[in-house]
């Protein structure tokens, strides 16, 4: 039979602790840094060593452009702990373009871009955040008078993998909601066929792209990704499965308004709108801020901003969901989020997604009456 | 000879910001500043239910994030005549009253602190000096030679690596750089520690709204996250234990850390208080409610308008008195480019006639941003935190006028040093200061409340939108980091027919208007020295000092036609 002390951690070798230590990191911070990173890829703890290996010793490239963005994604990241943004930018990752944080501006930041692009072909790792709009001939966002569909392009070609922060640059987000008045698309749509992986949300939660980065740096590839290119280990279960007030929708007991006795006491937010049941995304586990809170924690339903074209699908954002199917804890998004992905291209495609949210209706009211 | 510059992006900001400047005799005689980026999300907001708007609009900026939802909500709530709780209030000045603290603290180091401090000069720093200059600022208990040796150890490794990352490339070595390394190795030292701190601070948005960025617990009529002393799922004894530690960190930091550095630094800039001042009329919509009486005669910041840099007459805000131009915007009106309309009448349909990228330089005759030209009594108005102090100082607010002169007196600067590029970076640090300084009082207020059994965080009574009338608008106001943001919203049949957001960055980014009259930033560069036009530092001290955030500041309404559409698409 396993016991505790079978699952005890490898050490990680001395000489990359005194290496660390050497580069000014505490030693405790990067074991707790090493060993919180394994966790979150769902990795077994004797990878531990292997993580800190990758981490301490090869600072990759990284480019970090905005287009179409609110830089949401970029304060997550300076909201980030395991590591911090300090320790991501000084020891861990080399950080050759951040529109954010760098120092240079004009021509010269610019210059940085290209040369570390040109400099680190096929090696860097890009993050984009933002859509890309296409209309207009790309003057809907230009950088240094570059159309971002021109730099976005030529950066995606030329990177050793692409991380999409946010829901815009994954899916298109806010830009790309109907009507979508900029022809704003996502990195996937704009390069098909790149390397590239999606981490939705609005914004991304910090910890999820930590994860990624470091993942990439230890393997040498990308984690594993569900049909919609998002690393199984932060969306391969529904926000459902794992809410910590699933024990509440379990036994029928539900919030019926915001401040009501039952939503104080933490009851399911189902009626209120909640489309957890509808979204795949690690925030119940991960939280955010340090796993401090997350929506349904502070009383309010999930908006479902990790799935394709959630602003038409998900919204209104407090009407219920026409019906919550009795999926298995174990479905994931591949088993049964077909049906959305296919009820999202439907919106992009032809924006006729409302009106079948607007047949759901008559459904959920059926719903509340019986239940009422 | 003139000299045509472009500095584009202006990086350290939020969005795509471009400035062109012409420079003749080493000063700037002209200058544009334009938005390179538009999303469009008015277009989209129409035709959706209106208590969906705060999601939305809080996309417009992930940087000041939460300022949207709550200018939104206030809209709804104006428009339907929506009474909030009490608690409501509260929790809502206090996810305000921090996020323009912390707002502020990033700023200053991250956003700003380059302008003036030269990484590379505190390379060069003694530890042992560096520690007695800290100490002699500040009580501030880090301040040892060991912790400045241990930072000048890392930064020195981090150098020798030979890869910069993102403080490559920049103007390091300028002769605009004033300070003694010294002084720069501090500044480095509190770069970092506020890095660590924003980050712990603003964990007061995930305890009230869930998460930062964009915070998810505003309702119209209220606020989600439900108040309760006997529930674990609510605010309770523990959840404002650890936010009245958590306001004392960011206090602590505020006043010990980012107000010395501030007044340790600008010394060496003063000549900045001469340089960078503008229009010279400010706006300030007033915030923090400090009661729930209806109007704005509780606001904490008051309300007011000052023009001419006439601090003796404070006027009184009349919303009806803004108009919007696009006679150098990339958007048409109907009745003619050249006539402001009011946001509430506000229609346009984006057109872009620039050049088609790649390009060199804009055609700054014809239409030149994305970013529209409000206009307040058809002038330019400057707005942010020096609007808002200058109009509480003005209207003698005691706190105001009492930290306002502590500062002045402190460099010896008279009030009239505020009109400036320093003025501005100072105002913020005061701003910062006296909401560190309030955020507790809000907080006991809260505690108050629930000892008295006061409970309610949401007024449901027109939550239903069957209650509503038929047709109703409404204006959004709040005093963001950046400024005045007002949203302005028209209400059919329950849905939104119009949807407006006049934000800080349009106030102050935006081009010329009909009469050639400049915006804020233009005006602010024009006599700017500049020492070397390939590396135009000086240029980003002013437009920093702004606090610009473009994403925010471009919008449009649409065209009939796309009204139709999307009526189609949502019916």
């Amino acid at each position: 039979m396993k016991t505790d002390l079978d699952v005890v951690s490898p050490p990680i070798p001395e000489d990359i602790l005194q290496r660390v230590e050497a580069k000014g990191i505490n030693r405790r911070d990067f074991i707790k840094f090493c060993t919180a990173t394994t966790a979150a890829l769902a990795l077994p703890v004797s990878f531990i060593p292997t993580v800190a290996q990758a981490v301490e010793d090869k600072r990759p490239p990284v480019i970090w452009v905005e287009y179409q963005s609110c830089s949401g994604d970029s304060e997550a990241f300076l909201r980030g702990n395991q590591p911090t943004a300090g320790e991501l930018i000084l020891d861990l990752i080399s950080l050759e373009y951040s529109d954010v944080v760098m120092a240079a501006a004009g021509h010269q930041a610019e210059e940085a871009k290209l040369q570390a692009m040109e400099k680190y072909k096929g090696q860097y790792i890009l993050i984009v955040e933002g859509s890309i709009p296409t209309g207009a001939d790309g003057a809907y966002c230009t950088i240094g008078g570059h159309s971002a569909v021109e730099d976005c392009k030529k950066l995606v070609q030329n990177a050793a993998a692409t991380i999409c922060v946010g829901s815009c640059s994954s899916f298109g987000g806010i830009p790309a909601a109907a009507p979508n008045p900029t022809d704003a698309v996502s990195v996937g749509s704009l390069v098909p066929g790149a390397t590239i992986i999606n981490l939705p949300g609005c914004p991304v939660n910090a910890t999820n792209l930590t994860a990624t980065i470091v993942h990439f740096m230890t393997f040498g590839k990308l984690p594993a990704v569900d049909s919609l290119s998002r690393p199984k280990f932060a969306y391969g279960k529904r926000i459902h499965d794992n809410c910590e007030r699933r024990g509440h929708f379990d036994a029928g007991q539900y919030a019926e308004a915001f401040g009501d006795a039952a939503h104080r006491q933490g009851h399911c937010l189902y009626k209120l709108g909640c489309k957890g049941p509808e979204s795949f995304h690690n925030c119940p586990t991960v939280r955010y801020n340090e796993g401090t809170s997350w929506p349904v924690m502070a009383g309010h339903g999930c908006i479902g901003c990790s799935e394709p074209g959630f602003w038409d699908t998900m919204s209104p954002f407090y009407r219920r969901l026409p019906k919550v199917p009795g999926f298995g804890i174990e479905d994931t998004a591949d088993k049964i989020g077909i049906g959305l992905a296919a009820a999202t291209a439907v919106a992009f495609g032809i924006h006729g997604v409302a009106s079948c949210f607007r047949k759901g209706d008559a459904m959920e009211e059926d719903k509340v009456v019986k239940e009422d | 000879m003139a000299k045509r510059i472009a500095v584009d992006p202006i990086t350290r900001i939020e969005g795509h910001l471009r400035i062109e400047a012409q420079i003749d005799g080493g000063k700037i005689v002209d200058a544009w500043a334009s938005s390179t980026a538009f999303r469009g999300i008015e277009t989209i907001l129409k035709g959706r239910d209106p208590r969906d708007a705060h999601h939305f609009t809080q996309r417009f900026c992930g940087v000041c994030t939460t300022v949207h939802s709550m200018a939104s909500i206030r809209a709804v709530e104006d428009a339907l005549n929506i009474q909030i709780p009490d608690n409501a209030r509260l929790i809502r000045n206090l996810i305000m009253g921090i996020q323009n603290v912390q707002d502020h603290v990033i700023h200053f180091y991250h956003l700003h602190a380059l302008d003036w401090v030269d990484i590379t000069s505190a390379l060069n720093a003694d530890p042992a000096a560096t520690a007695k200059f800290a100490q002699s600022i500040s009580n501030w208990p880090k301040s040892s030679a060991t912790y400045f040796k241990g930072v000048k150890e890392k930064l020195a490794a981090f150098a020798g690596t030979g890869r910069l990352g993102p403080f490559q490339n920049a103007y390091w070595g300028h002769s605009a750089y004033k300070l003694p390394p010294e002084a720069n190795l501090m500044a480095v030292a509190h770069y970092l520690e506020a890095l660590e701190w924003q980050k712990d601070v603003i964990k007061i948005h995930a305890i009230l709204g869930s998460k930062n960025p964009h915070p998810q617990t505003f309702l119209v009529g209220g606020m989600s996250i439900p108040v309760d002393p006997d529930s674990q799922n609510a605010i309770n004894a523990d959840k404002i234990a650890y936010i009245r530690k958590l306001l004392r960190k960011a206090r602590a930091f505020v006043e010990q850390v980012y107000i010395p550095d501030l007044l340790a630094v600008a010394p060496a800039y003063l000549d900045w208080a001469g340089i960078g001042g503008g229009v010279g009329n400010y706006l300030s919509y007033g915030d923090f409610p400090m009661d729930n009486s209806p109007g704005t005669g509780s606001l904490f910041m008051p309300r007011g308008v000052i023009m001419g840099k006439d601090l003796a007459n404070v006027m009184e805000m009349d919303e009806k008195k803004i108009t919007e131009y696009v006679s150098h915007s990339w958007y048409d009106y109907s009745t003619g480019d050249d006539k402001g309309l009011h946001p509430y009448k506000g229609e346009t349909s984006h057109n872009y006639t620039g050049p088609k990228p790649p390009y060199e330089f804009l055609d700054t005759d014809g239409k030149y941003s994305w970013v529209k030209s409000p206009r307040y009594m058809d002038q330019p108005m400057e707005v942010g935190p020096l609007a808002r102090i200058l109009v509480a100082y003005a209207s003698g607010v005691k706190e105001v006028k009492d930290t306002v002169g502590f500062v002045l007196n402190t460099l010896g600067a008279p009030a009239s040093a505020l009109f400036s590029t320093l003025g501005r970076t100072a105002a913020r640090g005061i701003d910062a200061l006296l909401l560190a300084q309030k955020n507790e009082l809000w907080l006991d207020q809260l505690a108050d409340n629930m000892g008295r059994g006061i409970y309610e965080t949401f007024n449901k009574e027109k939550w239903d939108p069957a209650t509503w009338p038929k047709e109703a608008q409404g204006f959004g106001y709040h005093e963001a980091p950046r400024g005045a943001l007002g949203h302005f919203i028209r209400i059919e049949n329950q849905k939104i027919a119009n949807f407006q957001a006049v934000v800080p960055s349009t106030w102050n980014a935006g081009p010329r208007d009909a009469a050639g009259q400049m915006g804020p930033y233009e005006s602010a560069l024009i006599g700017t020295p500049i020492a070397d036009p390939e590396k135009p530092l000086e240029i980003l001290r002013t437009i920093h000092s702004f606090d610009p955030c473009l994403a925010c500041a471009v919008h449009l309404y649409e065209d009939n036609q796309e009204i139709a559409r999307h009526e189609l698409m949502v019916n």
